[in-house]
């Protein structure tokens, strides 16, 4: 039945038998690098079976590993979310506690260049009111702070103790329209007094018209208000313009940049003098 | 039956192809008669017999002759098949056209066998087309008398047989 059906079909029965002629030529033939042809076209015809097959299961690899799988992909996408968040809290908290050592350290170094009998505090919280420019610190009277006691940082002149509790003070600081210190020009030793205009700035006066002074001029502390020891920066002059009465109208940018404060030093040393140029402190 | 006859007319065409062997045209043989076999198969039985008939025949001839196994197969299998078809296509049961089928079955089987061989690199023609062309000319010779005889011996035996008969 077999044999009837392919003598009804002379095509593939040709087919077959040329195909067994290559085949069998084929076997007993060498190409030139002395393999025989059959066994180079079947290794060639079946390297490109297993590279379609290869590329098959890759396909269906990378389906599944990039459609189907997605669902664990999600949930590890989350997990490294998760993961990622907890990090970034992590490093902001080792970036935090750096910057804190670091803080700590210029307080130390000042402390020791300072060879004063300081005391450092942290800044705990800031004014209840804008109006008024106080932070609170958590040193209080039984760490020995007083009244009038100066409170300087790294970057300089801060303010002074107002008030005193137990374990907290209130600091008033330099900016504050209320706030003044005695000042001096470094370059020229000229004197005046700075205070606080209330919006940030500083302002220094009864500096005399006739006193050579010009922006970019460093204002420290002149220690004749009995508060601040002498010597400490107060900030740069900013602006010079001519004033009433004989005096020169000079704004000075503080050194200090308020709204980073974070750690003070408390200067207990006894001021060597309480007199000020207009003694308003 | 037709098997067993087919299969006793290779084995005599190949017997009497070795006794010929030294009959040679310009290094090819003078007359094939395997392939005259073949084609005469292919001519009675149709493309399937005589493509099987020119498989075996070849393959045969091959293991005698040829230096590798399945050229002159693979040439006598399309010869073997073609000549059915063209038999079961066109009316050629006079000389002339079994004359022109073998002249043609002959080219055919040379270009396939020599192509091959050259291709291969197992033996060089010079100067094929002489040579095939005498080759065609002594298998369609030695083929259509070749078919006459047979398909006539029959008849004529019958005949006498007959006569005889009438005779007594």
């Amino acid at each position: 039945m077999a044999l009837a059906d392919i003598r009804q079909r002379p095509g593939v029965l040709l087919g077959a038998a040329i195909l067994m002629h290559v085949v069998l030529i084929s076997a007993q033939v060498n190409t030139a690098s002395g393999l025989p042809v059959l066994q180079v076209i079947t290794f060639g015809s079946f390297a490109e079976v297993q590279r379609g097959t290869m590329a098959m299961v890759d396909g269906v690899r990378n389906l599944w590993s990039g459609y189907v799988a997605l669902k664990d992909a999600h949930r590890e996408n989350d997990a490294l979310k998760h993961e990622l968040q907890t990090l970034q809290v992590r490093l902001q908290e080792e970036r935090a506690e750096a910057q804190r050592t670091d803080n700590l350290r210029q307080l130390l170094e000042l402390r020791e260049r300072a060879h004063l009998d300081t005391t450092a505090a942290e800044v705990i919280a800031a004014a209840a009111s804008p109006e008024f420019r106080t932070v609170t610190i958590d040193k209080g009277t039984s760490e020995g702070l007083k009244t009038d006691m100066a409170v300087i940082s790294p970057a300089g002149v801060v303010g002074r103790v107002i008030l005193p509790s137990g374990r907290a003070a209130k600091v008033q600081l330099l900016i504050d329209r209320n706030a003044a210190a005695g000042g001096l020009i470094e370059r020229t030793r000229v004197q005046g007094v700075v205070e606080g205009v209330g919006d940030g700035s500083l302002r220094m006066d009864y500096v005399p018209a006739t006193a050579d002074v010009k922006p970019g001029d460093l204002v420290v502390t002149s220690g004749i208000d009995g508060i601040y020891p002498k010597g400490f920066v107060i900030g740069t002059i900013e602006q010079v313009d001519r004033g009433s009465g004989g005096y020169h109208l000079i704004t000075v940018r503080p050194a200090v940049d308020f709204t980073r404060l974070e750690e003070v030093l408390v200067v207990r040393t006894p001021p060597a003098s309480r007199e000020g140029p207009e003694g308003k402190p | 039956m037709k098997l067993v006859a087919a299969s006793a007319a290779i084995l005599v065409a190949l017997a009497l192809q070795t006794t010929l062997a030294g009959l040679v045209i310009r290094g090819t043989a003078a007359i094939d008669l395997v392939l005259i076999v073949v084609v005469y198969i292919a001519l009675k039985s149709g493309p399937v017999t005589g493509l099987l008939a020119g498989t075996v025949a070849g393959l045969i001839q091959d293991a005698l002759s040829t230096p590798m196994l399945g050229i002159g197969g693979l040439a006598k299998t399309l010869v073997g098949f073609l000549s059915g078809v063209l038999a079961a296509q066109f009316i050629l049961t006079g000389p002339l056209p079994r004359f022109v089928l073998l002249l043609l079955a002959t080219a055919l089987h040379a270009a396939i066998f020599m192509g091959l061989c050259v291709l291969l690199d197992l033996r060089q023609f010079p100067d094929p087309v002489p040579a095939v062309i005498g080759q065609a000319l002594g298998n369609g010779f030695v083929g259509v008398v070749g078919f006459q005889l047979i398909e006539w011996l029959p008849g004529f035996v019958d005949r006498r047989r007959a006569g005889r008969f009438l005779k007594r």
